[in-house]
């Protein structure tokens, strides 16, 4: 008796063992044709107008000069000023949670907090700094204002990832600072930030692509624009990459939506090559370990 | 492997210097509690001046919470309460006026695994020496790190390579460059707990051996699972046994010597030879 037992047993096992992998590939399957068939189409209709033309001209009527100069200095600024803000309070949010907050309660509610504002749709930030920056405090719809709003949309995942890179720093590092008489900030400046920094980078990197790719809060902030100047200050009008993108899908023209494709395509490049970064990043920092 | 010759050494040299036996850290009363649970209750013990003093036991003794009492280290651990008193050199290091910090300084530490930075070897040994504003200039650093890896038996191995990274070299040279660290600022104790629990025999064999030598500068204290360790390195041997309710008492303290031939309490008896523990 038992033998058979034994026998049926192995054979559901065995059965198992072959479908499941099947039934998980067709998930992977799925977004892959998914995927894949968004860049197919892309490639199709927008590969013929890639151009430098695409970067160096501003937008215009004629679909065949069209460029989205302005856009790209745009989304420069923007990005850049609100990593500049996002960073620095980023990664102090999370040296005081993780080396300085002894209390594991505050930490945990902190943090759920922090996931929740993750969760926030990107519109309603767009829409509170419009109200609030643009209006109340006066800004108007400029870049400092959607630097600002992405700031603190990516804010989290800096945060997030910040805290995770300190939690990775081992305990033994930080007790040999303490072992040798070195205060806690000696020890998080000599020993706990230069071992995180790399993961430290790696989160950032991810939050400023996602930044890029943003189109929601600068579009109630900025509005649908016709920009035809370079922006020279963070108090200037201003439009970026998604939003050009945006005002080129909605045009009637198919001319129009080729130049959109090619200028999704500059967008894809451009995110490739920041994970790019990212993965060069981590390299190091798995070398230097 | 040559620990005889090293003891014979350590003989003559006792007998022209004459034994003296100064108390170097008393530790009075000391009981510690972990939140509300006792974890060592009530602990007298004296450690002796340019002596190596092992702290032997099974795991969960308190054998290491002890020795982080020693050097303030469990003022790190939050909800840890130490009642009781540790003096050094006659100043009680718990005392309002103390600065734990400044008390690292003075007593060092090594840990059961070898914690190196993550930075080059020079920078490992300088980092102390750094923090402490020991050195005044390039000059003097460069000595004391070079003195501190002399010192930690490294010097030879390392001193064409100081700039390569401290993750670079083997196990055991790791925990003697954290011992060269520790080294480094001139302490007057050394504690260390389990150094060579993660290390093999040949580094093992280092270690101890180094240890003996060092003994004329400073003193040592070593927490040890290992029974024939204790009887190899250590002049005395104070053994901690859990007690009925699982606090750490200390049940024997002694020249090591007599604790392993002639052990007045028979729990020290029974986990020598193995039978508890």
């Amino acid at each position: 008796m038992g033998h058979q037992v034994l026998a049926i047993r192995n054979r559901r096992k065995v059965i198992l063992d072959i479908y499941m992998p099947i039934i998980y590939s067709i998930g992977l399957f799925i977004a892959i044709l998914f995927i894949g068939s968004l860049l197919l189409y892309i490639t199709v209709t927008g590969a013929h107008r890639l151009s430098w033309e695409l970067l160096t001209n501003f937008p215009s009527s004629n679909p065949k000069q069209a460029g989205m100069l302005p856009a790209i200095y745009g989304t420069i600024w923007t990005v850049g000023i609100s990593t500049l803000i996002s960073l620095p309070i980023g990664i102090a949010t999370a040296i005081y949670l993780n080396e300085y907050s002894g209390m594991e309660k505050l930490r945990s509610f902190l943090q759920i907090n922090l996931n929740s504002l993750a969760g926030v749709p990107s519109v309603i930030f767009g829409v509170v700094g419009l109200g609030f920056l643009s209006y109340t405090l006066g800004l108007g719809r400029s870049i400092l204002v959607g630097s600002i709003v992405l700031a603190f949309l990516t804010l989290p995942l800096v945060t997030v990832s910040s805290l995770e890179a300190l939690k990775a720093v081992p305990d033994d590092l930080r007790l040999g600072g303490y072992a040798l008489g070195a205060t806690r900030w000696e020890i998080i400046k000599s020993i706990v930030l230069p071992r995180a920094l790399p993961m430290m980078l790696t989160g950032s990197i991810l939050a400023t692509s996602r930044a890029i790719g943003e189109a929601a809060p600068i579009l109630i902030i900025s509005g649908l624009v016709f920009i035809r100047e370079i922006p020279t200050s963070p108090l200037d009008r201003f439009t970026v990459m998604p939003l050009q993108l945006y005002n080129w899908i909605s045009r009637p023209q198919v001319e129009f939506r080729e130049l959109a494709s090619a200028g999704i395509i500059l967008l894809l490049l451009l995110l490739i090559l920041l994970n790019a970064a990212t993965i060069y990043l981590r390299y190091r920092l798995s070398k230097r370990r | 492997m040559g620990y005889g010759v090293l003891e014979q050494e350590f003989k003559v040299e006792e007998k022209v210097r004459g034994i003296r036996d100064e108390v170097h850290i008393k530790v009075k009363n000391l009981s510690v509690y972990y939140r509300k649970r006792l974890a060592i209750s009530d602990i007298n013990i004296e450690f002796l001046k340019n002596k190596i003093t092992a702290i032997i036991g099974p795991s969960g003794c308190g054998k290491s919470t002890l020795l982080r009492s020693i050097n303030r280290m469990n003022d790190l651990i939050p909800d840890a309460t130490v009642i009781g008193k540790v003096y050094l050199d006659g100043i009680d290091i718990y005392d309002k006026s103390v600065d734990p910090v400044a008390v690292r300084a003075v007593i060092g530490m090594v840990f059961q695994r070898p914690n190196p930075f993550p930075m080059s070897i020079y920078d490992n040994v300088a980092f102390g020496v750094r923090i402490n504003r020991l050195a005044k200039d390039r000059e003097e650093l460069d000595k004391k790190v070079e003195d501190a890896l002399r010192k930690a038996a490294l010097w030879d191995e390392v001193k064409d390579r100081l700039d390569t990274h401290a993750y670079e070299l083997s196990g055991g040279q790791q925990q003697r460059l954290c011992i060269a660290r520790a080294l480094a600022i001139n302490p007057k104790v050394l504690l260390l707990d389990e150094p060579t629990v993660s290390l093999d025999p040949v580094s093992t064999a280092k270690i101890e051996e180094l240890l003996y030598k060092l003994k004329s500068e400073l003193t040592i204290i070593i927490v040890t699972h290992n029974m024939l360790q204790a009887a190899r390195v250590s002049d005395f041997t104070a053994v901690m046994m859990p007690n009925e309710k699982l606090v750490g008492t200390l049940i024997e303290y002694g020249p090591t010597k007599e604790v392993f031939t002639n052990p007045k309490d028979k729990r020290t008896e029974a986990y020598i030879s193995g039978r508890v523990g």
